[in-house]
């Protein structure tokens, strides 16, 4: 599957199917700092992920005050 | 996993409320729990008019969002920075914000600039004061917000301020015990005097990553990229440090911020070993410590306010 990453953007791809959290632990992201969007759609920790998806990972979190 | 409530395919699982929600359910939630903010803090009313600071990212649009949807007065006041590649960017998703979804329950979009206003952009601005961007952004725009809430008659100042952010200034302040700080952590701040705004924060029992997700969930589009100015901040660090204790024990974060919130609201300050009378109020504090700048009028504690101080000195660092 393809997986969309920010900070800096790049694209990387990993072989399904896979496990959400088993996918952020792979490539060392808390949960708690990201979501994780298939297609258009939020999906929670246990979702499986299939080799044809098309994956973001954006993280949450902010700077500044 | 599936929602707690109408147990159809959930979208969003949040382990420290030891709960998962479809769509529907977690807006729910999440009008639930800013409803609670704004009830339990006494933020304000029906009636009262708010403005709403919103930079284009995704807690002040989805805190404007929220507030037109519960039915509240609510414009917005963007304060325009002048960073390239930056600003105009997170102006366009506020104005996008404005013209789609804002109009329809007619609110409006304010925009401060502040290269028409204080001559520069705040980078340059920096750059003449010998001052940290972020420290010299921080005071414009809390100016300017204030500026504009008091001059346009607003009753209340809205942030959307959420409890990464709020938890993560606590652990700063607390490190470097910066005792006079924790005084201002407070989710609702009176107007302590005229010239004041009363100034709230709305999504402080809302976690950032539940804030982005009400953003996504809601098509709100907002700027993903962080203002470039934020790289390496001590505050990413310590909500990188905290996100790491709440994925160890969900939870942790909100005992923190919140038992904080309640231990204030108990105790009296402990003086220096002896019985102290009861402390002051902040607002009484503030009303012995702040009168007019002579400049401007805004209240400061100062014969000259920090903003005016900082004009003068850019005025003086751009002729010479
Ligand atoms: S990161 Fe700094 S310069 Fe950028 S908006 Fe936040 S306070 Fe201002
Ligand atoms: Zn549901
Ligand atoms: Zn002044």
């Amino acid at each position: 599957m393809k997986v969309h990453l920010s900070h800096p953007e790049r694209q990387v791809e990993v072989r399904g199917p896979k496990r959400v959290k088993d996918l952020l632990r792979d490539l060392n992201l808390i949960m708690e700092a990201h979501l994780v969007i298939r297609g258009d759609d939020l999906v929670t920790e246990d979702e499986l992920l299939k080799d044809e998806d098309q994956v973001e990972i954006r993280p949450v979190i902010s700077g500044g005050s | 996993m599936n929602c707690k409530k109408c147990t159809i395919k959930a979208v969003i699982g949040l382990p420290r409320h030891n709960a998962a929600f479809c769509k529907a359910c977690f807006n729910e939630f999440v009008l639930e729990q800013v409803t609670r903010a704004i009830k339990g803090e006494r933020m304000f009313g029906r009636d009262d008019r708010i403005l709403v600071a919103v930079s284009g990212g995704k807690d002040s649009l989805a805190l404007w969002d929220i507030l037109l949807k519960l039915g509240y007065k609510a414009d917005a006041l963007y304060v325009d920075l002048g960073i390239p590649g930056y600003s105009t960017k997170s102006r366009e998703k506020a104005q996008r914000f404005a013209d789609g979804v804002a109009r329809t329950h007619e609110a409006k979009l304010l925009i401060h600039k502040v290269e028409e206003e204080e001559g520069a952009g705040i980078r340059e601005l920096a750059d003449l004061i010998h001052r940290p961007t972020c420290s010299t952004c921080g005071t414009i725009k809390r100016y300017q917000f204030n500026r504009a809430a008091v001059e346009q008659h607003y009753d209340v100042m809205a942030t959307g301020h959420n409890l990464d952010d709020e938890a993560s200034r606590l652990l700063g302040n607390v490190l470097h015990w910066q005792e006079e700080y924790l005084d201002k952590q407070g989710p609702s701040l009176p107007a302590s005097v005229e010239g004041f705004a009363k100034k709230v924060k709305p999504l402080y029992r809302l976690s950032e990553r539940e804030v982005a997700a009400y953003s996504v969930l809601n098509r709100i589009d907002y700027i993903v990229d962080e203002c470039p100015m934020a790289k390496g901040s001590k505050m990413l660090l310590y909500k990188d440090v905290l996100n790491r204790l709440e994925t160890e024990s969900p939870g942790t974060k909100q005992a923190f911020y919140c038992g904080f919130l309640e231990k204030q609201a108990r105790a009296p300050r402990q003086g220096s070993g002896q019985a102290q009378p009861a402390p002051a109020s902040m607002a009484e504090k503030d009303r012995a410590t702040l009168h007019p700048c002579a400049t401007c009028s805004q209240p400061t504690t100062a014969e000259i306010c920090s903003y005016c101080k900082m004009m003068a000195r850019a005025k003086a660092g751009s002729t010479r």
